[in-house]
């Protein structure tokens, strides 16, 4: 890691701003929801009373929910801005998209065979396969997880809509739906994006936005074909990221993985 | 006045005897039953106020206590030489013997109102288990048999009397015919609390759940009870919902419980609950497919999700990793460095 080897920008700045949010009211939203789903084991009374008790932990969850639903909204909102007035129509099809596409589900078959040894490593663009998975299964937990929260933290006015027993079903579906989210995320996209061998024990890209070039040639081979070609390359160029910010990522990053860990235990000791 | 005085000059009397021949300074030996009957045993033995002191000696003898001696219990006279004994003795101290009982006492509303306010109508042991003639809780004549608990205890609490005769509780639900709950099932015998501690509150909860074992589960998973298991005193506990005392079958038009009378319960917490509201079950009970089916096909839906996800990525994740510790390995070998 010299600092005279050529970097490429991946990520803007508002962008790991973004994933900077999303990770810690995500992480603040499972340290204080966990509890209650688990209120019958021991650990979850400890856990509740070191964050002041369970109805403090009930008014922290409900302050980092406002957190992500804004960074939703704003997310939301970005998309609608660079459809609309940017006109980037790429975002809805082709390399740079995150909509999922024929080549996806292709370039999956042939990883795993690659994992076996039976296929060259897919030429990946931009965004891979598991990572659409990745974004589209916040978006997909936003919903499941946000509506049902929302109905949950205002059960009277919603009940001016709805049946009561949708509450029932509300609290099922918040529940599991965050024990989906969290047990993959705190393995699943941890191992995928940091601790497999190639990367770890950390991926920095999301923390300083820059890739190392021969990072990107190597592991995104059709989008840098794509950037040589039409010139972005040369455009987002960039030195090594200075050692501060490599620092701070690691710092930050590597206390948001810890307590991921730490909250995966408490679930796998609350669940077996 | 007079008995102190009397005490004291016998004291003396004691000591100068004592100073005077050393050979006779040994204990005195306890008065035996029969020395303490031969006062108390005549059926006119009165105080000074001119109330009772008799002991009917067959009382004692029938007894669960038939086998002990009069100082066994009253031990402050085991020592004393004076006789007639002053009329202030000192009190019995049941817990010498009954050390677990005792303890719960003491920190019980009862114990704390006798022993630490002074306050005079406080209930003692005897209040509740009687004096010469206790006998063991199993007894049909037992003060403390669960026949005669609510009888016992409404002595002191008349106010609660009538309304816990109304309640499904005071039903012939229980053993042989006894109440379904009586005052010490729900209450404990000796660790009574104020019913308006947040305390007692949570830990109530426990004690219905000693017979009512499905609705404890279904409460203690859904939200409610998820909230108070952690100590929040502002949630729905059982007699929230359910009222104290006065608890009614939901079939009887008169329950808080009773379909009619909902909105008006939840509203005593949720002030905006209306007729839709009141459809959540607050003991939904996710494997009861009959009780709860939208709740039991989310539930089954959801475990679908969740072990189609993880079953899917763990062996994507497992099949990558040795791959992925190759491709790194090989990469090193490349450039004597690893890609960071």
């Amino acid at each position: 890691m010299t600092s005279g080897v050529r970097h490429i920008s991946r990520f803007k700045p508002y962008q790991r701003a973004m994933h900077l949010i999303l990770f810690t009211s995500f992480l603040g939203l499972a340290a204080t929801g966990l509890p209650l789903m688990f209120s019958d084991r021991p650990w979850a009374g400890t856990l509740a009373r070191g964050l002041g008790g369970i109805q403090v932990a009930g008014v922290l969850h409900r302050m980092f929910a406002f957190m992500l639903l804004a960074l939703f909204a704003a997310h939301v909102a970005e998309l609608i801005w660079r459809l609309t007035r940017r006109r980037e129509h790429g975002l809805l099809w082709g390399p740079s998209s995150m909509v999922p596409q024929p080549r996806d589900a292709a370039q999956m078959w042939q990883h795993v065979l690659w994992f076996v040894g039976k296929a060259e490593r897919p030429r990946f663009d931009r965004f891979t396969y598991w990572e659409k998975f990745d974004y589209w299964a916040v978006v997909w937990g936003m919903v499941i997880i946000g509506g049902s929260g929302l109905l949950l933290w205002f059960p009277e006015f919603f009940a001016t809509f709805f049946p009561g027993w949708i509450y029932n079903v509300a609290l099922i579906l918040h529940g599991e739906e965050a024990l989906l989210a969290t047990g993959f995320i705190f393995t699943i996209h941890f191992f995928n994006s940091h601790f497999r061998p190639e990367k770890f024990p950390m991926d920095m890209v999301m923390f300083t936005g820059r890739v190392r070039e021969d990072e990107l040639r190597h592991e995104r081979p059709a989008e840098y074909a794509r950037m040589a070609a039409d010139g972005s390359l040369e455009r987002l160029a960039r030195p090594a990221a200075p050692a501060w910010q490599v620092l701070a990522g690691r710092v930050v990053g590597g206390a948001a993985v810890a307590v991921g860990l730490v909250l995966l235990v408490l679930i796998l000791v609350g669940t077996y | 006045m007079s008995a102190r005085f009397v005490f004291v000059v016998g004291a003396l009397a004691v000591c100068l005897l004592a100073a005077a021949a050393p050979a006779a300074a040994q204990a005195p030996a306890a008065p035996a039953d029969d020395d303490c009957l031969a006062c108390h045993g005549d059926s006119t033995a009165v105080r000074a106020n001119g109330t009772s002191v008799a002991v009917v000696s067959a009382v004692l003898a029938n007894s669960v206590h038939g086998t002990q001696t009069c100082v066994s219990c009253h031990a402050g006279l085991a020592k004393t030489t004076e006789w007639p004994h002053p009329e202030k003795v000192a009190a019995v101290a049941c817990s010498a013997c009954h050390g677990q009982e005792g303890r719960n006492y003491e920190d019980s509303v009862h114990g704390r109102a006798a022993l630490k306010s002074g306050l005079a109508v406080a209930p003692r042991c005897s209040t509740c288990h009687g004096t010469h003639n206790i006998q063991p809780p199993a007894d049909t004549e037992s003060s403390v048999h669960r026949a005669r608990i609510a009888g016992t205890c409404t002595k002191c609490h008349e106010g609660i009397a009538p309304l816990y005769a109304k309640s499904v509780h005071a039903q012939p639900l229980g053993p042989a015919g006894s109440a379904a709950a009586v005052c010490s099932d729900c209450h404990t015998a000796h660790r009574i609390q104020r019913g308006d501690t947040d305390a007692w509150r949570l830990s109530v909860i426990d004690e219905c759940g000693t017979c009512h074992l499905s609705r404890i589960s279904s409460y203690r998973d859904n939200f409610h009870g998820q909230k108070t298991t952690l100590g929040s005193t502002r949630t729905a506990t059982c007699s929230s919902c359910h009222d104290h005392h006065v608890i009614l079958r939901a079939s009887d038009p008169a329950s808080t419980v009773a379909p009619q009378n909902l909105v008006a319960t939840c509203r005593s917490c949720h002030p905006q609950a209306n007729a839709a509201f009141v459809k959540y079950d607050p003991h939904a009970d996710k494997h009861d497919q009959a009780r709860s089916a939208p709740v039991y096909w989310t539930y089954r839906s959801m475990q679908v999700l969740l072990l189609g996800v993880f079953a899917f990525f763990g062996a994507h994740t497992l099949l990558w990793f040795p791959r992925s510790y190759r491709a790194r390995r090989a990469a090193g070998a490349a450039k004597g460095d690893t890609p960071s």
